[in-house]
């Protein structure tokens, strides 16, 4: 089938304003987008820039707005598209060229939250144990892949821009409800600060646009009652 | 962690102790409390008499009573201090100019301050137990115009 690819482009070199170009590819209904991305980069316009690291939708690497959702370019076929695709970057980031954008801000959110084990105590000869249940209560979370399709769906993300997004209070609660951290204290500088946890508005954009299913704004209502537990 | 920051918004954000969760935590109990309360009005003055029939004089009575005046003027307070901070949330969220957002806000919280000090007075500062004439019923009888 023949497929009409419309990708949002934008070469800072020209400093041009984003505008639409469109290729027409030749494609199978199980062809992923990030296959048709490949297409268009080898075969019609090497100029192309975008994202892609295993293609297996676990480094996260290739998230992008596909018909006006965000979703990994890896993980969708084009028999759920159509016959014509739309392909933007992600929004709320400044974009580097194409659909590469600046994650900068993302990562530096991602470490305002600590998102390593905090444990004063001197560990014990062998590892330190967890019972399953007090793995489970933290297990979607370990799921995030970082790939920002939740932070830059969130409306609050979009316009504020200082927001510390969904992704960070994801990470946040991975080690916030491990039973083996405590390092709840010095994760709240940043959850608790006026652009933390409490700029979320349950909008549930984040949730929908988690490509590992990964109950995001669930996860943020509980961060929060975890700081509201500390305080009361 | 440290504070770098440039201007007094920017120091304002970065700073852990802020008033935040207190105003997450009003926002659930004053929600949860205003629907007692205003289904309660509701149903006092709309269900139980006719809303026809109520007049000044009715009104002057209930309010002679000091439980129905800390009643309504919970109504009031809470439903500014509510409907503000809502309103904050999304100035907060939406107004991108540090400069608009303070014009903005000042503006809107001026007109919270003055609709609520001007309701209180009408509600705390009259004596309306003066109004009631002797004759005059006070329960919703008056006979329809």
């Amino acid at each position: 089938m023949q497929v009409t690819l419309k990708i949002l482009r934008r070469d800072p070199a020209n400093s041009a304003k984003p505008g639409w170009q469109t290729y027409s590819v030749e494609a199978e209904p199980m062809d992923r987008v990030l296959d048709l991305l490949h297409k268009v980069k080898w075969y019609q316009d090497s100029s192309l820039a975008f994202r892609r690291s295993c293609g297996h939708g676990v480094c996260g690497s290739d998230a992008m707005v596909i018909n006006g959702i965000n979703r990994l370019a890896c993980k969708t076929l084009v028999k759920d598209l159509g016959t014509v695709i739309q392909v933007e970057p992600l929004r709320g980031f400044p974009v580097e060229k194409d659909l590469v954008v600046n994650l900068d801000g993302f990562f530096s959110a991602y470490r305002a939250v600590h998102p390593y084990l905090i444990n004063e105590e001197s560990p014990p000869e062998r590892e330190r144990l967890q019972s399953p249940e007090d793995r489970a209560r933290f297990d979607s979370s370990t799921k995030c892949i970082l790939c920002a399709a939740c932070t830059t769906s969130c409306p609050v993300f979009w316009v504020n821009g200082s927001y510390i997004g969904p992704a960070a209070i994801v990470q946040a609660h991975r080690f916030i409800y491990d039973s083996r951290d405590h390092g709840l204290r010095e994760r709240m500088a940043a959850l608790n600060a006026s652009t933390g946890v409490w700029r979320c508005r349950t909008a549930y954009n984040c949730t929908e646009a988690c490509p590992r299913g990964i109950p995001v704004t669930q996860t943020i209502e509980e961060v929060k009652r975890a700081l509201l537990y500390d305080r009361f | 962690m440290a504070i770098r920051a440039r201007r007094y918004a920017d120091a304002k954000a970065q700073a852990s102790t802020n008033t935040e969760l207190l105003w997450w935590v009003f926002m659930r109990v004053s929600g949860v409390v205003m629907v007692f309360l205003v289904l309660g009005h509701i149903l006092m003055n709309f269900v139980l008499i006719d809303v026809n029939t109520i007049n000044y004089q009715y009104v002057a009575g209930r309010l002679s009573n000091t439980t129905w005046k800390i009643y309504d003027w919970l109504i009031l307070v809470l439903a500014m201090l509510h409907g503000m901070n809502g309103l904050r949330y999304v100035m907060d969220d939406w107004i991108r100019d540090p400069s608009r957002r303070f014009v903005t806000k000042a503006v809107v919280y001026s007109l919270a301050v003055l609709v609520t000090v001007v309701g209180s007075f009408s509600l705390l500062n009259h004596d309306f137990s003066k109004d009631l004439s002797q004759n005059t019923p006070t329960q919703g009888t008056m006979t329809k115009p």
